[in-house]
């Protein structure tokens, strides 16, 4: 029998080492695992490499994750959101380091470290700063650079809904960036705010199939950035 | 409503005039700030699907209080809402929709476009700002057409239509067309090529507040 759940996203994340790139799904606050996120802030894993198109909002979620100087790098496509002070006040004090990608060629690498493929080529960024240094190739008399796959040791990801196989189903928009996230990790986890036996959902309508999910954690009313920054709340 | 005042076309002047450009149908994607206004003047008869990068084609206009969802959002991580036919997808998706060359039109906000249609709209360069793309360089990489939507000075009174830009590139070559609060420009083989000008606005005063040659004889398309 198989059941990928585990009992608590603390239980998810303790096996989260120093200096592992983790992926942390979400495009602003939809999607974000902050659950998952608030229990690698409590780990205390460092030295972290964070994927993940922004960094965050407020002093809650990934944006608490940076302040308390767990992440020595972010592989980023906007790290400024409306909201955001973390990521800038650490940028400035030369605390952070920074690889902006943009965010197709980020999605795109991803999906390519996920997928067994080493690098491609993209006509994105030619002939601008994102693309100094980087090998480029002419292709149908249109220029083109050479970009890398990305892996990761962990990915973090929330679903609305997942089974006991880790098939995961995501709300709205909350999906971007999860889905490829999930196939390019050695360990994926994936909070969910519904649990359901294998079975429950329906097949032709599984986002995410459960070869690439390795834990569930059960988080029955996810948190959100916005509610928490509301609140006036920081984390820890 | 007067779109039209003695200094050209207001904001939603120029959304409404950049809208009678778009064919029924289209798949458009609305850069945030000014671009969103378009959205607000569709033409009598026409419908034109939204493509936001987080992951929605069909996207809507905001939502009512009952009906905001922080999870359904767009580029701009404002609350929106979904059309009938509507679908969600993810990053790789949607990316795929950008620059496989599926959407019709980018509609994008400018910091400079020089005349060989070079766009700069991410990035001052200053030593100060913290670097953020998002996915601009892979609309204007991508996608068919890219029309700019800006004023055509800076609040200094600098020209935005330039024959070189300045600041860091998003894309090279790109723009297809530019619409000001004075003009609408062809970016052409010969440069900057005039296609309209806002009511009450003459050549002179358009080219005096351009940083390179307009030209008025284009054979248009």
């Amino acid at each position: 029998m198989i059941d990928k759940r585990v009992g608590s996203a603390r239980e998810a994340v303790a096996d989260i080492f120093d200096g592992a790139t983790v992926m942390i799904g979400g495009f602003g606050e939809a999607g974000s695992p902050i659950e998952l996120i608030h229990a690698l802030i409590d780990q205390g894993a460092k030295g972290l490499t964070v994927v993940s198109n922004n960094t965050g909002t407020g002093l809650v979620g990934l944006a608490a994750l940076l302040r308390a100087e767990r992440v020595s790098k972010v592989i980023c496509s906007f790290p400024k959101t409306a909201g955001s002070t973390v990521f800038p006040d650490l940028y400035r004090a030369g605390k952070i380091e920074l690889e902006l990608v943009p965010q197709g060629t980020l999605a795109e690498r991803i999906r390519a470290g996920g997928a067994g493929i080493v690098a491609f080529y993209t006509p994105t960024a030619v002939g601008t700063p994102l693309a100094e240094g980087k090998e480029s190739r002419v292709f149908n008399n249109r220029e083109h650079v050479l970009e890398y796959g990305i892996r990761a040791d962990f990915t973090l990801i929330k679903g609305c809904k997942a089974d006991t196989h880790g098939n995961v189903l995501y709300h709205r928009t909350a999906r971007n960036f999860a889905p490829m996230m999930a196939t390019a990790a050695t360990v994926t986890i994936v909070q969910a705010a519904e649990v359901v036996e294998a079975g429950a959902l329906d097949p032709e309508a599984i986002v995410t199939p459960g070869i690439f999910v390795d834990r569930v954690v059960h988080v029955p009313s996810p948190a959100l950035e916005s509610a928490l920054n509301e609140a006036g709340a920081s984390y820890p | 409503m007067t779109s039209a005042t003695a200094n050209g076309w207001t904001r939603d002047g120029i959304a409404k005039r950049l809208a009678q450009d778009i064919p029924n149908g289209s798949y458009v994607n609305l850069g945030i700030g000014i671009p969103e206004l378009v959205a607000s003047h569709v033409p009598e008869g026409r419908t034109f699907i939204y493509h936001t990068e987080n992951g929605l084609l069909g996207m809507g206009p905001s939502p009512a209080a009952s009906e905001s969802d922080p999870e359904l959002i767009n580029a701009g991580k404002r609350r929106v809402t979904m059309m009938p036919g509507a679908a969600f997808f993810d990053q790789a998706t949607s990316f795929a929709m950008i620059r496989g060359g599926h959407l019709d039109l980018s509609v994008l906000g400018a910091l400079q476009v020089a005349a060989n249609g070079d766009l700069a709209n991410w990035s001052t360069g200053a030593d100060d700002a913290i670097p953020a793309v998002g996915g601009a360089m892979d609309l204007v990489a991508g996608v068919k057409r890219v029309f700019v939507m800006t004023t055509h000075v800076t609040k200094e009174g600098e020209p935005k239509l330039v024959q070189h830009c300045t600041y860091p590139l998003t894309g090279r070559g790109v723009v297809t067309r530019i619409y000001s609060d004075l003009a609408v420009i062809d970016v052409t083989e010969r440069g900057f090529a005039l296609v309209e000008l806002a009511p009450g606005i003459a050549f002179d005063f358009v080219q005096e507040r351009t940083g390179a040659p307009i030209i008025t004889n284009h054979a248009r398309k």
